[in-house]
Order: structure tokens, then sequence, then C-alpha cells
């Protein structure tokens, strides 16, 4: 579909609009500091994006969507813990 | 009442980075190690953030002292929610012998040049471990302290405490203006995103020296060596 076509094509970086989240650009950019490596991140985030590129579902697209924000906050909590649990250890004694 | 808030952000090797020490034990090697803002730093951001978002603030300036690159620690607490920046440029031998002394001068300085209410730093830096800035700049201006703060209330000109000491919780009730130091679960940082890092780069960030606040930062400490902690021995059973 257009939608997701414009999402993946990697020219279609977010000028125009650089306040609105920009998926395929968030998910790699938090993505960077995956465990098992950016690289390895980068290349199934590439995969999911070309395996999805032909659907036209409206309802569809927007579940995949969704999932990618999913995935996005699943990232930004896994860091989190890690830095929190990093720090607890090494500060406090419990 | 200004609202204003002056939060201290300090760029740090990051906190998942194996330390090695320099061969000629004289510190510990920065070079193209990845560096990042000091995890207590992050969480004095967020609660400065927050009491923006209550609408208890008016302002939020993030404060940096080092090098060029602690533009970029800035940049981060722009994308965070903070509002503008100050920049104190310290680089070189100057950099190297900057402490928790001649920081707490120049919060001090910026604390009466921008008329803040409320200075919010992070407990303790994650490469020096000496939690001495924020209760030094509370002496240098002859402010109240809430240090080790795990939560946070402004009610009028005061400001409720919960500081973790050890053996528990202490409350405490202090007035404003008044220096807060973060401790782990004050709060929980948010992660700056894309769209909030485009938006950061528009926000200003100016660059001053000591000697324009009139700090002198001559250290009044010399670093004789720098070594690895003892090898662990391996438990017997």
């Amino acid at each position: 579909s257009d939608s997701l076509k414009a999402l993946v094509d990697p020219r279609s970086v977010p000028a125009a609009r650089p306040d609105k989240t920009h998926w395929p650009l968030e998910l790699l950019y938090l993505g960077r500091e995956y465990p098992k490596g950016g690289d390895y991140f980068r290349d199934r985030l590439r995969a999911a994006f070309a395996r999805n590129k032909a659907v036209e579902d409206p309802e569809q697209i927007k579940a995949l969507i969704a999932r990618g924000e999913y995935v996005a906050r699943e990232l930004e909590a896994l860091y989190y813990l890690r830095k929190y649990r990093a720090m607890k250890k090494r500060y406090y004694e419990d | 009442m200004s609202g204003r808030v002056l939060v201290g952000v300090k760029r740090v090797i990051d906190y998942a980075v194996k330390i090695r020490v320099k061969p000629d034990n004289t510190g510990v090697v920065t070079d193209g190690v990845k560096h990042s803002m000091n995890p207590f730093c992050e969480i004095a951001v967020e609660e400065a953030v927050k009491l923006k978002e209550k609408k208890l603030i008016k302002e939020v300036v993030a404060v940096s002292c080092g090098p060029q690159q602690s533009q970029e620690t800035i940049r981060t607490a722009l994308a965070m929610g903070a509002d503008r920046g100050i920049h104190v440029d310290v680089s070189g031998k100057d950099y190297e012998n900057l402490g928790p002394l001649q920081v707490s001068k120049i919060l001090a300085a910026l604390a009466k040049q921008e008329d803040a209410q409320l200075i919010l730093l992070g407990k303790q830096a994650i490469d020096d471990d000496c939690n001495q800035t924020g209760q030094m700049t509370a002496a240098l201006l002859d402010w109240p302290q809430g240090t080790f703060a795990s939560e946070v209330s402004l009610e009028g000109d005061k400001i409720n405490l919960v500081r973790e000491i050890d053996g528990g919780l202490e409350h405490i009730k202090i007035n404003t203006p008044a220096v807060i130091t973060a401790d782990l679960r004050l709060n929980t940082p948010r992660y700056a995103t894309l769209p909030n890092i485009m938006k950061a780069k528009k926000k200003k960030i100016v660059t001053v020296k000591p000697a324009d606040l009139g700090v002198d930062v001559t250290s009044r400490l010399e670093v004789l060596k720098v070594e690895e902690p003892p090898q662990r021995q391996a438990g017997r059973v």
C-alpha cells in the first residue's frame, strides 16, 4: 500500500513533520542498544517491514503500527530496567 | 518567584561500559569510549520536567560543565523537556581536575544570575561517586538542601521531601529556594524519542566560561594514582 510503502522508503525521512513519530526511524533509533546488537535488531526490523510491505487493509496497517508502538515501549522498558538494576546493584544493599 | 529550576547534568562514561585504567595509572581511558548522561542526573531532569508539566514551575534550565561534548548531554536534557541550556566551557587540564567544589561554585553563581528557585541534581556521579556537589552548592548559597530525595512535593513556598537514609525514610519540609539531589527511586526518566530530539534542536544552549561567572576552577586536589581494584580471589567451597 502507498502509506506503508512511504514508511519503508528510505527517502521518506520526516523532514516535513519532524514532530510526528516516524516509526521505522524511531524503531531503528531505539534498537541501537538492543542486547543482541543493533545490527541484529536492524536486520530483523527490515525483514518485518519487508514482510508487510504489500499490506493494503487500513485495519491491518493500524494493527501493525500498534505493534511497532508496542515494540518501542518494550525496548524503552528493557533499557530502563537494565540501567535501574545496575544502579540498584552497585549502590544499594538490599 | 521566578519559577525557574536549574538542573545540573554531568557527562560520564556510560554505565554499561567496562572501565579500563590507563597504562600510566593517571586515570581511566575516556578516548573513544561511549559517554552518556549520569543516571542520577537523568532522574533530576525528569523530576524538573514533571514539575513543569504540573505547572508548579515555569522553566527548566539544564547546565553542564565540561568540554564541547557536554553540549550533547545538555541536548539530551532538552529532548527530555528542559527549556534551554547553559554550557559552562571547561576543557583540557581544567576539565581533568574539575570536581564538586568548582562545580558548586559555578552552580551557585548561575543560580544567582538566573534567579533560580530550585536546583535539582543527581545525588552523585557514577564516575567519581563524590556525592558532594549538591551539599556544597547549598552551603555556598546558604540554601536548605534535600538530599537523596525519593519523593518531592511542592507546597506553596515550601517543599515536602522524603529522603532515603540508612534504615528507612526521613520526611522533611524545607523552604525555597533550595537544592535537591535525586535518588534512584524518585522517578522513572523518560526516553528521549526522535521527535523530541528534533524539537530540542531549536532550543538554545548558551556557552559561558567559569571566569565570566567569577569562578576560579583551579583544583586544590591532585590525583596521585588510579589503579584497578584487586582481582577477586576465586571463592573456596
